[in-house]
């Protein structure tokens, strides 16, 4: 994307000229990002988890595999919140506010990850797809269709028991299931792109085909990715989420917010509520976050849709 | 009509056939010796090598990839490793109660989902649109899980509405925490989209015309635009209630019913492959079923799919 300012028409068709300088497109959609304060809301949500996981150290004063029923006794038990404990300890007597942080590290982590993992993955093979149609567009469209197929989390889990456990390889299992959405779009995208004539003319220089579309197609389908990555980290937390309640993802003493609400589950119903219900809120807040983002940013790349 | 339906229905033919590759080559990836890990410790050598007769796994890969091409086909998923019970049958005795929840969720996530997304759309930017709009946030937001576990503390332990999780005396009040938990998220994407999709067509020229013809709202909205609006709809509807089978795996765990849900994490848990691979199949299956479905159905919103594809 040429993000060097352009100038403003205005001038060159002679009319007083004013200060204002030209704006990229996507200068422009910041702007109009910013107007939205549900999209700035999801941006501030976002940004305060990720600065919380990063600066998970200077935030929280126990560290959270650190057992107090070793050093204070069975009295730091499954403690209420308090001034000392934001969000109570478990049965351990870990502080579950240095969990609940920590705990942002893994599914931010999860998230990034095989997004990113499904983004190179879908845009390459929708790129493809779209640019060179025919049999290789059929192959790569009846891949997807068949990705689509499978029930996301039951196949994620049935990798997941087949693969040896690891955290890298729980990545990449999400990361390559979860790309066909991506390519879905990149492909639908790129097929009404390279009928543009700024895309013919590249080729008609003798451009060759990796460079037209990595330099001409792909900067020009970025904003629908982008938008479809920010709403997918969602579902990729609340799947890592789901993994970790049902025991089949981060290993413990590791904390992981689905790990959390599932060890809390039997204190629930005694009365015992923070352990579970402080987890279900960050995962809420994170994938809130995401989906308001991305929903501005969808409004906001493309002024075409309604507002 | 009836050449839409057949194009339609041979188009889910190479992704079932898709669908059974991709199963088969998630069983090939398995580390280590099926056999050996079914039996544990104990087998010897000949046991283990009659198994492996049994099984066809001293076949070349290509023989075993027919096979299973052709035996899922016919649908034998195989036996369990556990109890050796076919893994058609296992599917079928717990998916009544799964199906039962799952359709019912959808049907009042359909009527919930559809009704909110009408009045959003036709009442834009008021306290009502506002307001659904961001419980429907809400919704897609929380963990379904913990949203269940939520309602359990609320009604079954603060307020003792419901005696409590699992099925009871199999009466129907105990499905009531389970339809809602898994309702709520396709209700809340449902009326999202019925929302979004409402609000392009009420712009539309045809919607003025019935406006100024003098139509009465309710004609308006129902007739002309609702129809119009419903296939990215009847869309999702399809998806999700594919996808809610495998979402039953949370809601199962959380109300400790004996579903499908809880059949793929015993299964898990035990590695009795022949299961999860039949149950990822089966699924997939259903999926694939429920959009073939859902795409025979488009032509019944707008009659002009039928001659255009």
């Amino acid at each position: 994307m040429e993000t060097k300012p352009v100038m403003n028409p205005r001038t060159a068709a002679g009319v007083k000229a004013d200060k204002r300088e030209g704006r990229s497109l996507w200068m422009d959609s910041w702007l109009r990002l910013k107007r939205n304060k549900m999209a700035m809301f999801g941006l501030f949500l976002v940004t305060v988890i990720i600065l919380a996981a990063i600066f998970a150290p200077f935030i929280t004063k126990y560290h959270p595999h650190e057992q107090l029923i070793w050093t204070e006794g069975k009295a730091a038990q499954l403690q209420p919140p308090s001034a000392k404990h934001w969000f109570g300890t478990d049965i351990y007597g870990r502080d579950l506010f240095s969990r609940v942080i920590y705990g942002a590290r893994i599914s931010l982590q999860i998230g990034i990850a095989s997004m990113a993992i499904s983004v190179i993955i879908g845009v390459t093979l929708g790129a493809i797809a779209g640019f060179y149609g025919g049999i290789v567009d059929d192959l790569i469209s009846w891949l997807i269709n068949v990705i689509f197929a499978f029930p996301f989390l039951l196949f994620v889990l049935a990798l997941v028991a087949y693969l040896p456990p690891s955290m890298m390889l729980m990545y990449a299992a999400i990361g390559i299931i979860n790309w066909a959405s991506i390519a879905r779009v990149v492909r639908g995208q790129v097929l009404s792109v390279k009928e543009k004539e700024y895309v013919e003319a590249a080729v008609a220089l003798g451009g060759k085909d990796f460079r037209v579309i990595l330099k001409h197609i792909l900067p020009n389908v970025l904003a629908p990715v982008i938008v479809q990555a920010t709403l997918g980290m969602g579902d990729v937390i609340m799947l890592e989420s789901a993994l970790s309640f049902l025991g089949f993802g981060i290993q413990p003493p590791t904390p992981s917010w689905g790990y959390e609400i599932d060890q809390g589950r039997q204190f629930l119903l005694s009365g015992q509520w923070w352990w579970s219900i402080f987890p279900g809120f960050a995962i809420m807040s994170l994938v809130l976050g995401f989906n308001l983002l991305g929903d501005g940013l969808r409004d906001a790349l493309d002024p075409r849709l309604k507002r | 009509m009836s050449t839409y339906i057949i194009k339609r229905l041979l188009a889910a033919l190479p992704v079932i056939a898709g669908v059974i590759a991709v199963v088969f080559i998630l069983t090939t990836i398995v580390p280590g010796d099926p056999v050996r890990l079914m039996m544990g410790q104990r087998g010897d050598p000949a046991t283990i090598e009659r198994i492996k007769e049994d099984l066809g796994l001293n076949k070349p890969l290509w023989w075993q990839f027919l096979d299973f091409f052709r035996r899922a086909l016919t649908l034998d998923l195989g036996k369990s490793y556990r109890n050796n019970m076919p893994v058609t049958r296992a599917i079928g005795q717990r998916i009544p109660l799964t199906a039962k929840i799952a359709l019912s969720a959808m049907a009042i996530a359909v009527i919930m989902g559809v009704t909110l997304g009408i009045i959003s759309a036709v009442r834009q930017y008021s306290i009502l649109d506002y307001g659904s709009m961001f419980v429907a946030l809400l919704g897609i937001s929380a963990p379904t899980f913990w949203v269940g576990l939520l309602l359990v503390v609320l009604f079954c332990v603060k307020l003792g509405w419901i005696p409590g999780t699992g099925t009871g005396d199999g009466s129907w009040i105990y499905l009531v925490l389970p339809v809602i938990t898994l309702g709520i998220r396709p209700a809340a994407l449902i009326a999202r989209l019925t929302r979004s999709s409402m609000l392009e067509i009420i712009r539309q020229d045809y919607i003025r015309t019935a406006w100024a013809k003098g139509l009465s709202e309710r004609v308006v909205v129902m007739k002309h635009a609702l129809k119009n609006a419903m296939i990215p709809v009847v869309t999702i509807i399809g998806i999700q209630t594919a996808t809610m089978l495998s979402g039953a795996i949370v809601t199962e765990r959380v109300f400790s019913l004996p579903g499908i849900g809880r059949l793929s994490v015993e299964a898990l848990i035990n590695r009795d492959f022949p299961v999860i691979r039949g149950e990822v199949l089966f699924l997939a299956l259903i999926f694939v079923f429920t959009n073939l479905l859902v795409d025979l159905s488009y032509p019944l919103f707008d009659p002009r799919i039928k001659y255009d594809r």
